[in-house]
């Protein structure tokens, strides 16, 4: 534990930057320039970021899992804490993902939840999984014990993200949307293709930066109390 | 402001108040690491100067 510094190629206040113009770049995309969607009218714009924040939870529990991976192939003195920020960060934008969906679907469904679709559920499980990784790694004492613990369960919940992602494409009802198709171009044609790379872009680089702050904070925060127990 | 846009607004105003939140908790745990880093520098220089006052007393 007493390695707490890994060197990064981009330097956090490049990141944290980038972020802030790709983020505002995207809200101006969305609100002043895509036309309204001609069948779900005004509302489609929450897309955007529902989707793109989704895509970019996944990412946060593929990466924690990649970290819990290296952590019990490799023995990566740093990957047990990484994998516990990636999943950190992606229940965050989990959260965010069951809100804007909720909100989305008050104005088009009626409904704030609907427990008859297969996507939002599958959503709600793999969330919860997750909410349940931080019960499990706190109820284990700090050490070697806990990160093993926590890299495979961290490991068991990635197979529930592509079950998750395809449970769309083979839901009987097909009430949620489906945008990411063979023909992704005639369902988002032009700039609301564009706008939607550029969002996703935006947010995969904001969950890189919020996940750098906090490890550094976390790593920090580590590196002080083996001082004081020093 | 239709119905719509309301709603809308809502989502990004949960987003943005999200990250909010988010970024004002990581900063208030860094003053709180500062804090600390500052108090174990005094205690370490404390401590310096305790060894070269025993050590001039010697």
């Amino acid at each position: 534990m007493g390695a707490v510094e890994r060197q990064y190629r981009v330097p956090l206040p490049v990141l944290a930057v980038a972020s802030l113009v790709l983020v505002t770049l995207a809200l101006a995309l969305v609100f002043f320039v895509v036309p309204n969607d001609a069948d779900q009218g005004f509302s489609q714009r929450i897309f955007y970021f529902h989707v793109s924040i989704a895509f970019t939870a996944y990412a946060c529990f593929a990466g924690g899992a990649w970290k819990a991976l290296r952590h019990l192939w490799k023995r990566d003195p740093y990957a047990d804490l990484e994998s516990y920020v990636a999943v950190h960060q992606g229940i965050i934008f989990g959260s965010l993902v069951l809100l804007t969906g909720s909100i989305w679907a008050r104005i088009s469904w009626g409904h704030w939840w609907l427990w008859s679709e297969d996507q939002l559920v599958l959503f709600l499980v793999l969330f919860l999984f997750y909410c349940a990784y931080f019960m499990l790694r706190f109820s284990v004492d700090p050490g070697p014990q806990r990160a093993n613990f926590s890299a495979v369960y961290a490991l068991f919940g990635v197979v529930l993200i592509p079950v998750s992602f395809l449970a769309i494409r083979i839901a009987k009802h097909f009430i949620h949307p489906v945008v990411f198709t063979s023909n992704v171009t005639s369902n988002l044609p032009g700039s609301m293709l564009w706008t939607y790379c550029i969002t996703q872009v935006a947010l995969l680089v904001l969950a890189y930066t919020l996940y750098r702050i906090e490890l550094a904070g976390k790593r920090l925060d580590l590196r002080l109390r083996e001082l004081r127990l020093a | 402001m239709t119905t719509a846009e309301k709603y809308v607004t809502a989502a990004y105003c949960v987003i943005f108040a999200a990250v909010l939140v988010y970024v004002v908790i990581i900063a208030l745990k860094l003053q709180r690491l500062e804090r600390d880093v500052d108090e174990l520098e005094r205690r370490e220089t404390k401590a310096e100067d305790d060894d070269r006052e025993t050590i001039s007393v010697g």
